[in-house]
């Protein structure tokens, strides 16, 4: 445990030395306040006191922020052989693992906490449900963890970047669209796997409020087994070059 | 702390890299790792070092399997790999407190071990600039104090000299022979000289397989039983007559004139003779004045190259 946090204590270090978590939270920051204060259906025009603006707007956003934070995790260090001289520490592949997986949730943990002002301002200007908003946080920090899993399996076959942040968006399509286009397309059995498998509506019913057992073991489940993959591809360094 | 490499063999897709080697280190030991490019070092040294699993095979360090033990066995290794890939965009103290505290050094020691390595690799000036912001000598400084922080008892060094100016080489060499009184030492090198210079014993790689191991005197005996001589003969006259005379003796095989001289010779013995007498009687004899004698050493160039060539 305590190599998990070293590594995830550098990561997030380098984070912020290499301006990456400065572009990233002002982005996010940004597009999310635009979008959630001033623009298009944002909570003055809906008239309640609810952050669900803001919620379909970083639903969006991580979407895209996440594969940005994890593309260079692996595939970097793959290029420069770092990666060599991180595995031949007293560290597992696990541990490598599970320290990059906690430097980026820890990034996009410290941008959503930014965000909290939006809640006070809310919270001020009407009744605002609390645990709505409690369990709206909880799903993007759900679906982040499942994207950031994503981001390192793919991150871990390629050592381009590029390729990387593609692939990962790519995969990401299907949770996010694809399978719920799907899962309407096709009725019975294979709809309802569909139906299932789709991001979008396990979010809406957490975003909502509504925390069922169901939902969380998709994500932790969809995030699990990304790392799995994550680790697979590292490890396959011990059967072929 | 001693290495025993056991069989080992690493395959990549169809080709061998490795193909069965079996060596030993022992402690108080610099082993040099020689071979042309290609030849296996890297992926031997990957191996010992953990990084990746042999194809079939063991290593063994102190008699316990880097297969089933390996964070232990990692523990007491220090590897500094090829090329000395680092994280450039970290500060040095910052990288090197990093790979410290990865090798479990505690907080309360950690600070002591960094102050030390920074001193003993003279990176004083540097120790707070980034490592992308230093030149490459100065990185492979850090490459080697962030192989040395948790002072290890296995050194791995995949080519320690390469980018240095001679000054920093004469630096690392002495170093890693210091270090190398204590502690059992890889290293790989394309540089023959200083396997010379640093080395007790040589083991030489060609496709994958070990053709030759001993030390630097040994390998030079083997490889040449016959005594080679340079002659230097003054106020002689007629060099075809100084050929032919020399030729007559009966334990030389060959005589040829060095190139570009009109008076040294070079002779080849014939195996197992030796004529450093017979040649000094005839000066004498002739009333020719020797002005040089000497045995020509086989070079280690020469060794590689007759071991390595295809």
């Amino acid at each position: 445990m305590k190599k998990i946090w070293i590594i995830a204590v550098r990561e997030l270090k380098t984070f912020f030395d290499s301006l990456t978590a400065y572009v990233l939270i002002i982005a996010f920051l940004g597009l999310s306040g635009f979008f959630t204060w001033l623009f298009g259906s944002d909570i003055f025009l809906m008239g309640q006191a609810t952050l669900q603006p803001f919620f379909s707007v970083a639903y969006w956003t991580l979407f895209f922020f996440t594969p940005a934070l994890t593309m260079r995790m692996l595939a970097e260090e793959n290029k420069t052989g770092t990666i060599e001289l991180l595995l031949t520490k007293a560290v597992t592949d696990w541990q490598v693992i599970l320290g990059k997986f906690f430097a980026c949730l820890m990034l996009i943990g410290i941008a959503l906490a930014l965000t909290l002002p939006y809640y006070i301002s809310v919270w001020a200007l009407g009744p605002i449900d609390h645990g709505s908003v409690w369990c709206g946080y909880l799903g993007l920090i759900l679906m982040s963890m499942t994207y950031i899993s994503i981001g390192l399996f793919t991150s871990s076959v390629t050592n381009n970047q590029i390729v990387a942040f593609l692939l990962s968006l790519f995969i990401g399509v299907f949770f996010l669209i694809i399978f719920n286009v799907m899962s309407s397309n096709f009725t019975g059995q294979i709809g309802e796997i569909f139906s299932y498998l789709s991001l979008s509506s396990h979010f809406d019913s957490i975003s909502r409020g509504v925390i069922d057992s169901k939902d969380v073991i998709f994500f932790l489940s969809v995030s699990i087994f990304g790392l799995i993959l994550a680790e697979l591809s590292l490890s396959k360094r011990n059967i072929v070059d | 702390m001693n290495i025993v490499v056991e069989n080992l063999t690493k395959k990549y897709g169809m080709q061998k890299a490795v193909d069965d080697i079996s060596f030993h280190a022992n402690t108080g030991e610099i082993l040099g790792f020689l071979g042309p490019n290609g030849a296996g070092k890297t992926t031997t040294m990957k191996i010992i070092s953990c990084f990746m699993v042999p194809t079939s095979g063991d290593v063994k360090v102190n008699g316990r399997s880097i297969l089933s033990n390996n964070e232990e066995i990692k523990k007491k290794i220090g590897y500094l790999p090829e090329n000395n890939p680092l994280y450039y965009d970290m500060p040095v103290m910052e990288y090197l407190a990093f790979a410290g505290e990865l090798q479990g050094i505690g907080k309360d020691k950690l600070h002591g071990k960094i102050t030390a390595m920074i001193h003993t690799c003279g990176l004083n000036e540097e120790k707070h600039k980034k490592i992308g912001e230093l030149s490459k000598g100065f990185r492979q400084r850090v490459g080697l104090a962030q192989a040395l922080i948790h002072d290890p008892e296995i050194l791995i060094l995949d080519e320690p000299t390469s980018g240095l100016d001679p000054n920093q080489i004469t630096e690392i060499r002495k170093l890693i022979r210091q270090i190398g009184k204590e502690k059992t030492v890889i290293l790989s090198t394309h540089i023959l000289p200083e396997v010379e210079a640093t080395c007790d014993r040589i083991l030489i790689i060609n496709n994958g397989k070990i053709v030759a191991d001993g030390t630097p005197g040994t390998l030079r005996k083997q490889s040449h039983s016959n005594e080679v001589l340079q002659v230097q003969i003054a106020d002689a006259g007629n060099m075809d007559e100084v050929i032919s005379t020399l030729q007559a003796i009966e334990t030389i095989q060959m005589v040829d004139p060095l190139p570009g001289s009109a008076d040294t010779f070079i002779l080849q013995c014939k195996p197992g003779a030796t004529s450093r007498r017979a040649v000094f009687n005839l000066c004498v004899q002739k009333k020719w004045v020797l002005t040089e004698m000497k045995p020509v050493e086989t070079k280690l160039e020469d060794i590689f190259r007759e071991l390595t060539k295809d």
